[in-house]
């Protein structure tokens, strides 16, 4: 079963994040860089599923050079090969953008029969790509996966959601995202970091994919993100004082919050 | 110089490890003297057993230089193991390096996994620095030699499978002295108990008795009279790695330092607006990327095959392993009353870096070492 991993380079989440003055897109020199950690959970999945049905796994970005170490990252995981998608003029791309393009990408990888992706990444939090990715391929989409079961031509989803966990499934060639709890990722070892670098990796420019310069970037997209304001400092915390039903209270405000 | 791609992926792996797996827990393993083998063989999963064994062996094939930047990553969470782990790859790079395919074949593949634990036997009750006026025997009796003696000071003695023993098979020096594997449960084999240390307290450290340990000649590492250029060649390394333990063990406790500083207010402010203070965390930081420099540059070396590589090693762990122990116990100093107790986990790093001064050839020895480098034997 060929697998293609959709893998994105994100700020790291413990660094300060922030957008450029100048065009409000994503500051990505001002912070340290990563494999987006829900990403890695994906590149995990597909190595699991590849150690029970076989395959290959291939990892897909769009982004700048630097990403290149994020796919050097997935692959020293475990994953077979990779193909970078990379090219001035998709600097600010919109999410649509963004899934067309990776579209085109999975187009060049062989015999796909399952795509990987995160559910929502760190930085754009747009929790929409993978669903357009499967649009534009006519793939069905399963998404928000805290388990996945691969059965013949059959895969199987755990779907979870705020509001609770639905069971689905759809026939191969399909696009799963998966959430946070879907597994604990590998670090990679020394010899799959060794082995890494041995293992190829194509770059793409546009024309390579066959993307038209007209339909990316930021000044084709159909969103442009026109102003931005840091969030708020924290507001000093509720206090509840106990009358007795301290404990109920407390159980309540973290209900409401969803925590528990 | 700068780590390349390959070496800054390798201090991601081991840093990410030590932060899950060591440094949560270093504190208390210290407090009930726990030796983590569970632990080690995670570590060895990802190729932490047979560091600079051959891949064929199962080991992860890397130099020296590697070595080093992974041992500074593990040491943040905890120096002691991380010098464990070190005494363990020193006893599976010398089988790989002197060993016969035979015994690489069985030995190396449970050392790599770490199912089977190292440990490297020369010092005795009455030969420490002078490691060559070491009295165990081995004594040729037809296909066998039987060893007798006491070993001391022996780091995982008691928990290793393999351990390597040198021991006197020819006449006085070090040219009498050769290289052997005792496998653990062979009879006339014993532990003395667990020493009670000042540091070092997550690997347990014993003496070794040998009492008519019969091992078969195959055991035999090398050819008779090679032991004691094998015990040094191990050492070359294993200097390293300890220098590289000492310095991830001071950063953390600089790192720790700051944190505090940043935290703590007294007189009106954060302690760190004090300038007194600002200096000498400057200070300390700029000790240990000094003591960073050397010890890559030895590293190098090593991994180059210089000549002078004896000699470089020979200084950074002098070098690093004073400089490291110095920030460690300013950073203690900075803590205040805090630094004292146990749950800031910097005393223990003090006391934990305190031997590294002391062991794999004390910091004399080492300027023994340069010195006769510089101006041959003394007379
Ligand atoms: C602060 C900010 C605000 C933005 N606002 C908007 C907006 O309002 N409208 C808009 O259209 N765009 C917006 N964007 C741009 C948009 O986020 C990017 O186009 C992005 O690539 C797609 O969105 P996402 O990363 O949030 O994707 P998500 O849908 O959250 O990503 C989910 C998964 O899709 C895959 N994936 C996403 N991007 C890539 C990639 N480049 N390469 C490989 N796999 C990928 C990964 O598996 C990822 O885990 C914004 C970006 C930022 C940083
Ligand atoms: C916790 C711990 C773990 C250890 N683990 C191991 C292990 O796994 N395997 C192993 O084989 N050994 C191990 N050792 C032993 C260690 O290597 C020795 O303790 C060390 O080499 C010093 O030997 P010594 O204790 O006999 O001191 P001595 O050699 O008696 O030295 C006493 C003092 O004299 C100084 N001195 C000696 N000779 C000279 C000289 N020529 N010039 C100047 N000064 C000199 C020394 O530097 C020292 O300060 C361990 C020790 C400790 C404490």
């Amino acid at each position: 079963m060929n697998i293609v991993v959709l893998v994105k380079q994100v700020p790291d989440t413990n660094s300060e994040r922030r957008l450029t003055d100048s065009d409000h897109t994503l500051d990505r020199a001002s912070a340290d860089v990563v494999l987006d950690e829900i990403n890695e959970r994906a590149v995990e999945e597909a190595l699991r599923l590849q150690e029970a049905h076989g395959g290959e796994v291939t990892v897909v970005t769009m982004g700048p050079d630097s990403a290149t170490d994020a796919l050097r990252k997935a692959l020293s995981m475990g994953a077979d090969k990779a193909v970078h998608l990379s090219d001035a003029a998709l600097h600010g791309s919109d999410a649509v953008q963004t899934a067309r393009a990776l579209a085109k990408v999975i187009g060049t990888v062989e015999g796909v029969d399952l795509v990987l992706a995160g559910n929502e990444a760190t930085d754009g939090r747009m929790g929409a790509v993978p669903a357009m990715v499967a649009e534009v391929l006519g793939l069905p989409a399963l998404t928000h996966a805290r388990k996945v079961e691969v059965d013949g031509s059959t895969v199987r989803v755990e779907r979870e959601t705020d509001e609770g966990v639905a069971f689905v499934e759809a026939a191969l060639p399909a696009l799963v995202s998966v959430g946070e709890k879907i597994n604990e990722p590998r670090y990679p070892s020394f010899k799959g970091i060794m082995a890494a670098k041995k293992k190829p990796v194509t770059t793409l420019g546009l024309a390579d994919a066959g993307i038209d310069a007209a339909e990316v970037g930021l000044a084709n997209a159909a969103t442009t993100v026109v102003e931005a304001a840091p969030k708020p400092p924290r507001s000093g915390g509720q206090k509840v004082e106990d009358a007795g039903d301290g404990g109920v209270r407390i159980a309540e405000f973290l209900a409401a919050q969803k925590l528990i | 110089m700068r780590l390349n791609d390959d070496q800054r992926a390798l201090r991601e792996t081991a840093a990410d490890f030590a932060a899950e797996h060591l440094a949560p827990h270093a504190v208390e393993w210290d407090q009930t003297k726990h030796f983590p083998v569970d632990v080690l063989r995670k570590a060895a999963e990802l190729g932490m057993g047979g560091i600079y064994v051959a891949e064929e062996h199962g080991g992860s094939g890397l130099g020296r230089m590697d070595a080093a930047v992974v041992f500074e990553a593990l040491a943040e969470g905890c120096p002691a193991i991380a010098a464990y782990l070190s005494i363990h790859n020193m006893v599976a790079w010398a089988i790989d390096r002197h060993g016969d395919d035979a015994q690489r074949r069985t030995l190396l593949p449970g050392l790599c996994s770490m199912s089977a634990l190292g440990s490297y036997c020369l010092t005795e009750p009455g030969a420490g620095s002078d490691a060559a006026a070491i009295r165990t025997t081995a004594r040729r009796e037809g296909d066998e030699y039987v060893l007798d003696g006491v070993k001391q000071f022996i780091s995982g003695a008691g928990s290793s499978d393999v351990y390597l023993v040198f021991a006197r098979t020819g006449g006085a020096g070090a040219r009498g002295i050769s290289a052997f594997v005792v496998r653990d449960g062979a009879p006339g084999l014993s532990f003395g108990p667990n020493e009670v240390k000042m540091g070092w307290n997550a690997q347990p450290t014993r003496q070794v008795v040998l009492d008519g340990v019969r091992v078969p000649v195959s055991a035999r590492l090398g050819r008779e009279g090679s032991g004691f250029a094998v015990a040094m060649s191990a050492l070359d390394g294993g200097r390293l790695n300890i220098a590289a333990c000492s310095l991830g063990g001071a950063q953390a406790a600089l790192d720790k330092a700051v944190a505090y500083l940043g935290d703590r207010h007294a007189f009106g402010a954060p302690l760190t607006s004090a300038q007194a203070l600002r200096f000498r965390l400057a200070d300390m930081r700029t000790s240990l990327e000094a003591a960073r420099t050397l010890l890559w540059r030895a590293a190098a070396a090593l991994d180059d095959g210089a000549s002078d590589a004896t000699a470089l090693c020979a200084m950074a762990k002098r070098f690093v392993t004073d400089t490291a122990y110095a920030v460690a116990d300013e950073a203690l100093q900075l803590h205040g009353g805090y630094g004292y107790l146990a749950e800031y986990g910097v005393e223990k790093i003090v006391r934990d870096l305190r031997v590294h001064r002391i062991l794999e050839g004390t910091n004399e020895i080492m300027r023994v070492i340069v010195a006769r480098d510089m101006l041959g034997a003394a007379s």
